[in-house]
């Protein structure tokens, strides 16, 4: 019961060990269900594995995928750090798509200046939208669940506005910004014949400086604590109301500065959206799986990114059914969630079972 | 009447009753001793059918059964009065004792309900206003509505957790006056309990539980109070920790006029006054609910008060935030130790700095290895076990976690520590060590400010002695003179203000 607590490097060693497991686990028994829709589960891995990882490329474009995924569920896991739940992350990507957009093309500025304000730009707008969601919360006691959902659509139809008419590129065929400059964007090619861009260094960095800001520095210490039971923050002195403006914020920048990174490094404009582009709703589900870690978050995102991109690839393939494909995809997040789930009721239990 | 033979309940590795033996007579008052975490309770539990042991066998007059749940156990005659009573508030008297065996067919006869329940009170010479909303009366008389709930079910044996935790020592002595009536009137009720008074006040036999085993049983009058605490810790208690006469110095905390309301924006404090001085501990006495948490929570900044001052060595406080109050020298033990004295998820490394996290970083960082002394240095002085400054809080027994929270707001060397309720749930051991802390802090020219719902803590610790009732101090009692029957009478609200 008297569970030892660990070092920074063994939690995080069993935040990967662990998933992992559950993620070969999960693809086990999705066997079942290929070999039920009368597929090859041999031929759909083999599929599976060429498109994610089967040659440096496609190693390259899944890496791809998973970068505004990592960014996205940091920001996801921060809120969730300090008891905020941040569904607004789709909303905060959404602006900032426009914001770095148009620094990237309004302004002329030499190469590395010109990146650097065009993600500032990003995680400005970002912080900005999902700050408003935080004083809703912090000062006038509005749930953010509510607010951030709100947001979004609010978030959607502005951006939809602004590239139909005020920030409209008249040259483009369909809706979108004019291009941004060649000084703001990414440098593309890390990996040959794939688009990985340097946004790779960005999201892996984020995580690195999320985990130092979570847990060494004291104000770290004080989103935890907030996080974990506000009356002790509270009794501490610590301001509760203060906290959840500024991680609010923060997520919101983290989530913008997916949308700057992806803005820059791969589609170098904004297009008009019909809908919602899912990555901020996908990184509540990575940011779960992970557990909430940053190094978990990284893992859990490039396991969503593999999962994104094999489905297709086994349909395409091995002639899985999109739908079966959609189940093996299930089972392998629902194991790896279960066995967070198992942890908690696991804590839960040991909780219950202290005799009075 | 009962016999439990070579029970034993595990919870995991814990092995939480460890084969015990136990014969309640019909007719007697069974005192079950024990300190938290002795089991007690889950003895009890599973006599109410709530755990199924894992070993062992339950007879109940003469008979071999298998209680399979609180329904099951309410069908044999066995009734439970739990701490925390479960009553519906709007819900009247008469309607609270028949919910869930309402007389009547589909309609709820109300008037045959009424009937029920005073002949009942009467048989069993529990007054009580069968129409009276269960949350006009008294924490006394509900606890008589639980008794009643239990005796309309048919309860022969009685089962009662801590009864008297929440009551005055008045009210104590009338329970002890009904369950006398009831055991009269035939039936056999066992109390569970860690205080030792009651046992010796109400008690024919006893029974000592200590760590999951059953230490022995003996007939509760034989015995004096430091035996029963010796067979219940395992070794010898003080029971009151010796103090030398204070000696007061200058006033630290000054109090003008304070008022404020509670969580429901009812008025709760109630102008009031207090001063304590430097090298002595006031004690606030009185019921729980009567203004006293509203009192700490506006003097430690976590509520805003209405009217009134406070001072600090001159210094103004009224309405700082909790965070100024603490870095203007005064230590809090606060009254709930889960949900604001601990992070619980936290290591203990990690609360020993709560409140004072940004001492303890360098170059921006936090200084794991200063945390880590300085848990240490609270572990070694207050005997926190297991001594383990990277455990999780939570892993740690109530007393030990007490401990680290008085350790921390102790070393911190407050001007003025207030202290709420800061032995609660502890046993006999731990609480023979915090007083000694307390006392020690005023010794050393601390400010002490004592809030507690024990009468025989303040009684214990306290210089001087306020009396509260209703949001107001109503009466001041020198520590060396009071008496309980004088304060107890004061916490009901009688005498005059003093």
């Amino acid at each position: 019961m008297a569970k030892q607590a660990r070092s920074p490097v063994t939690e995080a060693l069993a935040a990967v060990a662990v998933p992992i497991a559950a993620t070969l686990l999960g693809l086990l028994v999705g066997t079942i269900f290929i070999l039920a829709s009368g597929s090859n589960p041999v031929e759909a891995y083999a599929a599976l594995w060429q498109s994610v990882a089967g040659d440096p490329s496609q190693f390259g474009e899944t890496l791809v995928n998973a970068i505004p995924l990592i960014l996205t569920g940091l920001a996801v896991a921060l809120a969730f750090r300090c008891g905020l739940f941040n569904i607004g992350v789709e909303g905060q990507y959404l602006v900032a798509l426009v914001a770095s957009a148009w620094v990237g093309y309004r302004f002329a500025l030499p190469h590395v200046l010109h990146t650097t304000l065009a993600l500032l730009a990003g995680a400005v707008a970002g912080a900005a939208w999902a700050a408003i969601a935080g004083l809703l919360k912090a000062y006038r006691d509005v749930n953010e669940v509510i607010t951030t959902i709100m947001l979004n659509y609010i978030a959607l139809y502005f951006a939809h506005w602004l590239v139909m008419a005020p920030l409209r590129d008249p040259q483009a065929l369909a809706p979108a910004t004019p291009p941004v400059l060649p000084t703001a964007m990414l440098a593309q090619g890390l990996i040959a014949e794939s688009r990985l861009h340097s946004g790779l260094w960005i999201a892996l960095a984020a995580a690195l400086l999320l985990w130092l800001f979570l847990w060494r520095t004291p104000l770290g210490y004080e989103i935890r604590a907030v996080g974990l039971s506000p009356g002790a923050a509270e009794y501490a002195g610590i301001s509760v109301k203060r906290n959840v403006l500024l991680v609010m914020a923060l997520s919101g920048a983290l989530a913008g500065l997916a949308g700057g990174v992806q803005t820059l490094g791969i589609t170098g404009r904004f297009y008009e959206q019909a809908g919602f582009i899912g990555y901020g709703f996908e990184a509540i589900a990575v940011a779960l799986v992970g557990r909430n870690h940053p190094v978990g978050t990284v893992l859990s995102a490039l396991l969503f990114a593999a999962l994104d991109r094999g489905g297709p690839a086994m349909q395409a393939m091995a002639g899985v059914p999109m739908t079966v494909i959609a189940i093996v995809q299930g089972t392998v997040i629902l194991f790896v969630a279960v066995e967070g789930l198992w942890n908690i009721l696991r804590k839960r239990k040991a909780r219950a079972v202290k005799p009075a | 009447m009962l016999k439990l033979k070579g029970i034993t309940k595990r919870f995991g590795s814990l092995v939480a009753n460890d084969q015990i033996d136990l014969e309640v007579r019909t007719g007697e008052i069974h005192a079950l001793l024990g300190e938290n975490g002795a089991g007690k309770s889950t003895l009890m539990k599973i006599l109410y059918g709530l755990y199924t042991p894992d070993e062992g066998t339950i007879e109940w007059k003469g008979k071999p059964v298998q209680i399979d749940g609180p329904g099951h156990a309410m069908a044999l005659g066995i009734g439970m009065v739990h701490q925390h009573f479960m009553l519906v508030p709007v819900f009247s008297v008469a309607e609270n004792i028949v919910l869930g065996q309402e007389p009547g067919g589909v309609t709820l006869n109300m008037r045959q309900a009424v009937a029920d329940v005073t002949e009942l009170s009467q048989r069993y010479g529990l007054a009580v206003d069968p129409r009276a909303p269960a949350e006009s009366i008294s924490v006394g008389q509900q606890q008589r509505v639980e008794i009643l709930k239990a005796l309309y079910r048919g309860a022969e044996l009685l089962i009662l957790d801590e009864p008297t935790a929440v009551l005055t020592p008045q009210e104590v002595i009338e329970l002890g006056h009904i369950l006398k009536g009831l055991v009269a009137r035939g039936k056999t009720i066992i109390i569970i309990t860690h205080k030792l008074k009651e046992v010796r006040e109400l008690a024919d036999r006893v029974s000592v539980i200590r760590r999951g085993k059953l230490i022995t049983t003996v007939n509760a009058k034989g015995q004096s109070e430091a035996e029963l605490a010796a067979l219940m810790v395992g070794r010898a208690v003080e029971l009151k920790v010796p103090k030398a006469k204070a000696e007061p110095g200058r006033p630290v905390l000054d109090v003008l006029g304070l008022s404020a309301s509670n969580v429901r924006g009812l008025p709760a404090l109630h102008d009031v006054t207090l001063m304590v001085r430097a090298g002595e501990i006031v004690g606030i006495a009185g019921v729980d609910g009567n203004g006293q948490t509203e009192l700490i929570e506006v003097l430690t900044g976590l509520k805003q008060p209405q009217h009134g001052q406070i001072r600090l060595n001159g210094q103004s406080l009224a309405g700082l935030p909790p965070g100024r109050i603490r870095a203007a020298g005064v230590g809090h033990v606060p009254e709930d130790r889960q949900k604001r004295g601990l992070v619980m998820d936290f290591t203990v490394a990690e609360n020993a700095v709560l409140g004072a996290q940004r001492a303890y970083s360098k170059w921006g960082l936090l200084d794991y290895g200063r945390m880590r002394e300085h848990a240490l240095k609270i572990i070694r002085t207050f005997d926190v076990r297991p001594p383990e400054p990277a455990y999780p809080a939570r892993a740690l027994s109530g007393g030990n976690q007490q401990k680290v929270i008085v350790g921390r707001e102790i070393l911190r060397d407050p001007v003025l520590l207030v202290a709420i309720q800061p032995t609660r749930g502890l046993d006999v051991g731990a609480i023979e060590f915090i007083h000694r802390r307390l006392i020690a802090e005023r010794d050393a020219g601390k400010a002490v400010l004592l809030v507690s719902l024990e009468l025989d803590e303040v009684m214990a610790l306290s210089d001087r002695i306020l009396v509260m009732y209703k949001g107001e101090l109503i009466a001041e009692v020198p520590g060396d003179q009071a008496t309980e029957k004088d304060l107890g009478l004061l916490m009901a609200g009688g005498g005059a203000r003093g």
